[in-house]
């Protein structure tokens, strides 16, 4: 991974249990592309479901946001100016068609819509190691500076 | 176009992201956007970008931190329009 895609994630408010991105593939004026191991370890698999462990989807949602917008908006916003910037999701609408169960690894791809008045608009998909789509659909934040 | 003419035309913008609390009759020309018709900031940022395609015009940063009632709105768009 590029010394710069670590410098993003080291600028990521996140940390353990609450940090979904483990490596950043690609980051653009236009998207970014990284991807995440679910550890059989994780806490919420104690509680979902009983006895079957299974990744929410509201995790799988946190990992698309944490990668493909705050990710992306933090790279977006460090262009132009050296204040840290911090994002707060303002909306969601995700679809969801595979499940995904411990140890697998997904990989999030996001798109930018726009980013205009500090709100970053992404349409995210979320991928499986056989490359199907888990879920997807469109996540904004707001920047605050 | 006339403010009577924008104003009937942002009605409609404003109505879609009104929260479900907020009657459309209370928008006013006075009203303010976020602290009275308790529109969030991102929905903010939504309204502006359905302005912008409705009157074929283009907010600044400048306009947005000018923007905080109807009347601002319609302000601004006026302004745009006869310069454009």
């Amino acid at each position: 991974m590029q010394a710069h895609f670590q410098q993003i994630i080291d600028a990521l408010p996140y940390s353990e249990p609450f940090l979904f991105v483990n490596t950043l593939h690609s980051v653009s004026e236009n998207g970014a592309e990284g991807s995440y191991t679910f550890s059989k370890d994780s806490y919420f698999y104690e509680g979902h479901f009983k006895n079957n462990p299974v990744t929410p989807g509201v995790i799988l949602t946190e990992c698309m946001a944490q990668i493909g917008v705050v990710c992306l908006g933090i790279y977006l916003t460090q262009k132009n100016t050296s204040e840290k910037a911090q994002l707060a999701l303002s909306s969601t609408q995700v679809d969801f068609y595979k499940a995904v169960f411990p140890e697998e690894t997904v990989r999030v791809v996001s798109e930018k819509e726009y980013f205009r008045f500090n709100k970053l608009k992404c349409k995210v998909t979320m991928y499986n190691e056989a490359n199907e789509i888990v879920c997807k659909g469109n996540i904004s934040g707001m920047v605050k500076l | 176009m006339t403010s009577e003419e924008i104003f009937d035309q942002l009605v409609p913008i404003i109505t879609l992201y009104l929260p479900d609390d907020v009657s459309p009759d209370e928008i006013q020309l006075k009203s303010d956007l976020t602290g009275e018709l308790n529109i969030n900031s991102a929905h903010l940022v939504d309204i502006v970008l359905d302005v912008e395609d409705t009157f074929s015009i283009v907010f600044a940063n400048e306009d947005m931190e000018q923007l905080h009632t109807v009347q601002d709105a319609i302000t601004i768009i006026q302004k745009k329009i006869t310069t454009k």
